[in-house]
């Protein structure tokens, strides 16, 4: 069975969605990437769909539990690229996402990574000087 | 009356992949703005879906009408499963019990410009979507 690729880039996963996927391909992504983060440690998630035409009901549910699984296992999920029809479209839906941290592109998707990974570290530092 | 019809089955997922491509390249076919293209076929996977899921696979008819100088295309989705016993309820945003969103029925609804269903328990759903140029 073919699978999505992840790739690590730091502590970092990186993910290009860019094929039509059915239903099954959207559950084992969702595995693949809470034991890829479970491995290696990694701090933040940056899921790219900008070549994605289409985010139905089930995979804008996929996306959302991945972006809660990988809250509760210490990283943060950065969505980027959703082409406007599909922002237009899921909105009306009647999803909106909430919960999902959003960036127009991958550049300022993996900005807003760096920010968290790097805001975090700064608060482990400081605990440990208060101590 | 249809200007072309044709009719595809829903047994697997990929078959819902699939039928999601020929609603993109039919609404292509008749100019539908980008926005209108990507309604229709997020309405069609979520229809599709619910037709393998809970009527236990059935098939999708494409057709393309005209009205007047209008052309629009209508796609319905059959199936022979159990059918919806309560169709107000399954309509309703949220309603679930596929442990889905909830979304899908009433999602669609709103993606589209004629929406119909027709269920009986036991003989299965037939439902009917068009979206006009």
């Amino acid at each position: 069975m073919d699978r999505i690729p992840i790739l690590k880039v730091g502590d970092c996963l990186l993910v290009t969605i860019q094929v039509d996927m059915h239903d099954e391909l959207a559950m084992s992504l969702q595995e693949d990437l809470t034991s890829q983060i479970a491995k290696h440690a990694s701090r933040g998630v940056l899921i790219d769909i900008s070549s994605l035409e289409v985010v139905d009901s089930f995979i804008g549910r996929m996306l959302a539990n991945i972006a809660a699984m990988s809250r509760v296992l210490d990283a943060q999920t950065v969505l980027t690229g959703m082409q406007p029809a599909v922002a237009i479209t899921l909105v009306e839906l009647g999803m909106s996402l909430p919960g999902i941290k959003t960036a127009l592109n991958v550049e300022r998707g993996m900005e807003l990574l760096r920010e968290f990974t790097q805001q975090n570290v700064g608060l482990e530092d400081s605990d440990g000087s208060e101590d | 009356m249809a200007l072309k019809t044709e009719t595809f089955p829903i047994a697997t997922s990929d078959d819902v992949v699939r039928v999601r491509q020929v609603t993109r390249i039919w609404s292509t076919e008749l100019k539908f703005s980008l926005v209108d293209q990507t309604k229709f076929v997020t309405a069609t996977s979520e229809l599709a879906r619910n037709t393998l899921e809970h009527g236990g696979g059935g098939t999708m008819t494409a057709e393309i009408i005209e009205n007047g100088t209008r052309r629009g295309l209508r796609l319905t989705f059959r199936d022979e499963g159990p059918g919806i016993s309560d169709i107000n309820l399954a309509l309703r945003d949220g309603y679930t019990t596929g442990g889905g969103m909830g979304l899908g029925l009433s999602g669609s609804k709103r993606l589209v410009n004629e929406f119909d269903i027709k269920s009986e328990p036991g003989r299965g759903t037939v439902v009917t979507i068009v979206r006009w140029k």
